[in-house]
């Protein structure tokens, strides 16, 4: 036990409103409470239903640092189960994605489970007979997380069985989710292939942090974004020439600052936000032929330009996901330890859509978010950077007051200037609501 | 000109040292003007445009991924990376001297290296080689790590 444990004044004390302590993202204590508490309280995003089409299907991730197993029940229902045998610990399964037919089976002891969880047979059941082992959580089966919600075919999980719920957590938040599906002229996505897994030595709040900063850009991502430009240039192209897709992605990256303060950013109570309220880098690719059609097919002309009119740049949904609605982008940050996090980034098909619109939009998964793109390289040697200057002794706190305003209110909805950190502000904020909630005083646990 | 099996084989080997000694330059002369360059995400990817890869680069991208390499505020290649390729002799797959095409398979080691750290990967590389005005040059390319689906760090020079 250290400074943080049982003391939730101490952990809120990190919090500042213009900065945050080091220790938020240095400190393996933090790490430790972040899971237990954090990661536990809050809703956090597991996969999406495409990934377990049929019964039996199967998809293994984590919540936090909780093994856990997305599989699709007998009654077509998504079930969270822990990944972990009731019986020795052993994980039930280790392969990313699989089917498992009507039931999961240990490969230790063949102990075998529905695919709800709850125990089918035991082998030699007869010495478990006078036990008490039916009384025992090991003799129910697989315990299942606390609560689980299938949105739109987004699949969150709550692994506190009791706490706040999927639509007061979300709010108004669930619009840009709502706007990435409506994409779709069926109203469903599908998930295109494995996603991207690109690790980095940082602590996963930086990578979400930078969800919603628009001042780097045109500055980590010069050698490649500006680049691209003078090459453009070079050909002897201009601005207004038409670009092939890798230029359209990639050219925006450099837009000027008044471009990012004009974009705006809204915030939603309990850490989500997002940039690109009115533009965004995503607003001027081309239109693919066919796709508005389908849209009004399905809509009718003026809701189907309401959709697209929408070009929200990054919506993040506290605590560790970001979805670019206008591509069909999820990228998920998961935490590993203080110093390490996880990111896989996946695409989805908009059914019924032109193959055109998937095609750029792997095309910006693996341009912009891959090990061996030229953008991200740029973004994790920034995080890693940070990751050990943090460590320089004299100075502690970490700046977050970009267009700071006295007594802001995160409980309510805000829209701002683009450049504004309010978006981090409030990300922090909602970290002090969920790793206190259900943290004890040391006096109290005592 | 008749192009020889050690033709091919010589091609492969001049290329990688061109990349482990920073000839790049060089490299992008050996391309035609609408090749790939393919490092698949999942193993045995057959579709690059629909599903994402590691890299699916045309000639546009890669002089831009080369030209970064130089540039005065390329932060993450300060200071720069280093790479090395250790080649088994390639396989020589296709040889249709008729067309002017020919496709070999190698297996390499890649070891990259910047500050403390260095990693290995494994990987085959699939080259499709069209004779054009009496020189050899990549049509295609495509790269299979054996650990396509693992979690990296960045790799920043090409394997």
């Amino acid at each position: 036990m250290g400074r943080y444990t049982d003391n939730p004044q101490a952990v809120a004390a990190l919090v500042r409103g213009r900065e945050v302590h080091r220790d938020v993202y240095i400190d393996p204590e933090i790490y430790r409470l972040e899971m237990k508490h954090l990661f536990a309280n809050a809703w956090v995003f597991v996969g999406h239903d495409s990934q377990t089409p049929n019964k039996g299907d199967y998809f293994t991730t984590q919540i936090g640092d909780q093994p856990v197993i997305m599989v699709r029940h007998t009654d077509n229902e998504i079930k969270v189960l822990y990944n972990r045998c009731p019986h020795k610990g052993t994980k039930i399964a280790i392969d990313r994605t699989g089917n498992t037919g009507k039931f999961f089976r240990c490969p230790y002891h063949a102990w075998s489970f529905k695919t709800d969880g709850c125990l089918l047979a035991i082998p030699l059941k007869k010495g478990y007979e006078g036990t008490g082992l039916e009384d025992q959580q090991t003799g129910k089966g697989m315990k299942a997380v606390g609560a689980v919600h299938n949105y739109r075919g987004f699949v969150f999980a709550r692994l506190a069985e009791e706490g706040i719920s999927f639509d007061e957590f979300f709010g108004d938040s669930l619009s840009s989710l709502d706007n990435m599906v409506d994409r779709s002229p069926a109203g469903r996505l599908e998930v295109a292939g494995p996603p991207l897994r690109y690790m980095h030595q940082c602590n996963w709040k930086m990578l979400v942090e930078n969800q919603t900063d628009t001042c780097h850009p045109m500055v980590a991502h010069e050698s490649s974004a500006g680049t691209a430009v003078q090459i453009w240039k070079d050909l002897g192209y201009t601005e207004d020439d038409p670009k092939p897709p890798a230029m359209e992605i990639i050219a925006p990256f450099m837009s000027p600052y008044e471009f990012f303060e004009n974009m705006g950013i809204r915030t939603w109570p309990n850490g989500h936000g997002h940039t690109g309220v009115h533009h965004s880098i995503h607003s001027n690719y081309s239109a693919i032929p066919g796709y508005f059609e389908a849209l009004t097919e399905t809509y009718g002309e003026e809701k189907a330009k309401a959709i697209l009119s929408e070009n929200r740049h990054n919506t993040v949904y506290f605590p560790n996901i970001m979805i670019k609605g206008p591509i069909q982008q999820l990228r998920v940050f998961i935490p590993l330890a203080a110093d390490k996090t996880l990111v896989e980034s996946y695409i989805y098909r908009l059914v019924d859509a032109p193959d055109e619109l998937l095609a750029r939009t792997a095309m910006y998964n693996r341009m912009i978010n891959a090990p061996t793109s030229i953008v991200g390289h740029d973004d994790l040697e920034m995080y890693e950077r940070a990751q050990e200057g943090l460590h320089a002794d004299g100075m502690e706190w970490v700046n977050v007051q970009r267009l700071y305003e006295e007594d802001e209110n995160f409980d309510e909805e805000r829209v701002e200037n683009g450049t504004t950190e309010r978006q981090m502000r409030n990300q922090f904020h909602a970290w002090v609501k969920f790793m206190t909630a259900d943290m004890t005083t040391k006096e109290a646990a005592e | 000109m008749t192009i020889t099996r050690d033709d091919l084989i010589d091609f492969i080997y001049d290329e990688v040292r061109m990349l482990d000694e920073g000839r790049y330059d060089e490299w992008l002369e050996l391309w035609l003007p609408d090749g790939h360059y393919w490092m698949p995400l999942d193993w045995k990817q057959e579709d690059p445009l629909h599903v994402t890869s590691l890299l699916y680069e045309d000639l546009f991208m890669l002089k831009l991924r080369v030209e970064r390499l130089n540039g005065a505020r390329t932060f993450s290649q300060k200071p720069k990376s280093r790479c090395h390729h250790v080649i088994q002799r390639p396989f020589v797959d296709d040889m249709d001297e008729a067309a002017g095409r020919f496709v070999t398979n190698t297996n390499m080691h890649y070891v990259e290296t910047r500050l403390d750290d260095q990693f290995l990967l494994a990987l085959t590389a699939t080259h499709e080689l069209k004779l054009v005005d009496g020189k050899l040059r990549i049509a295609n390319k495509r790269v299979d790590l054996l650990n396509s689906d693992a979690a990296f760090g960045n790799i920043q020079l090409l394997p």
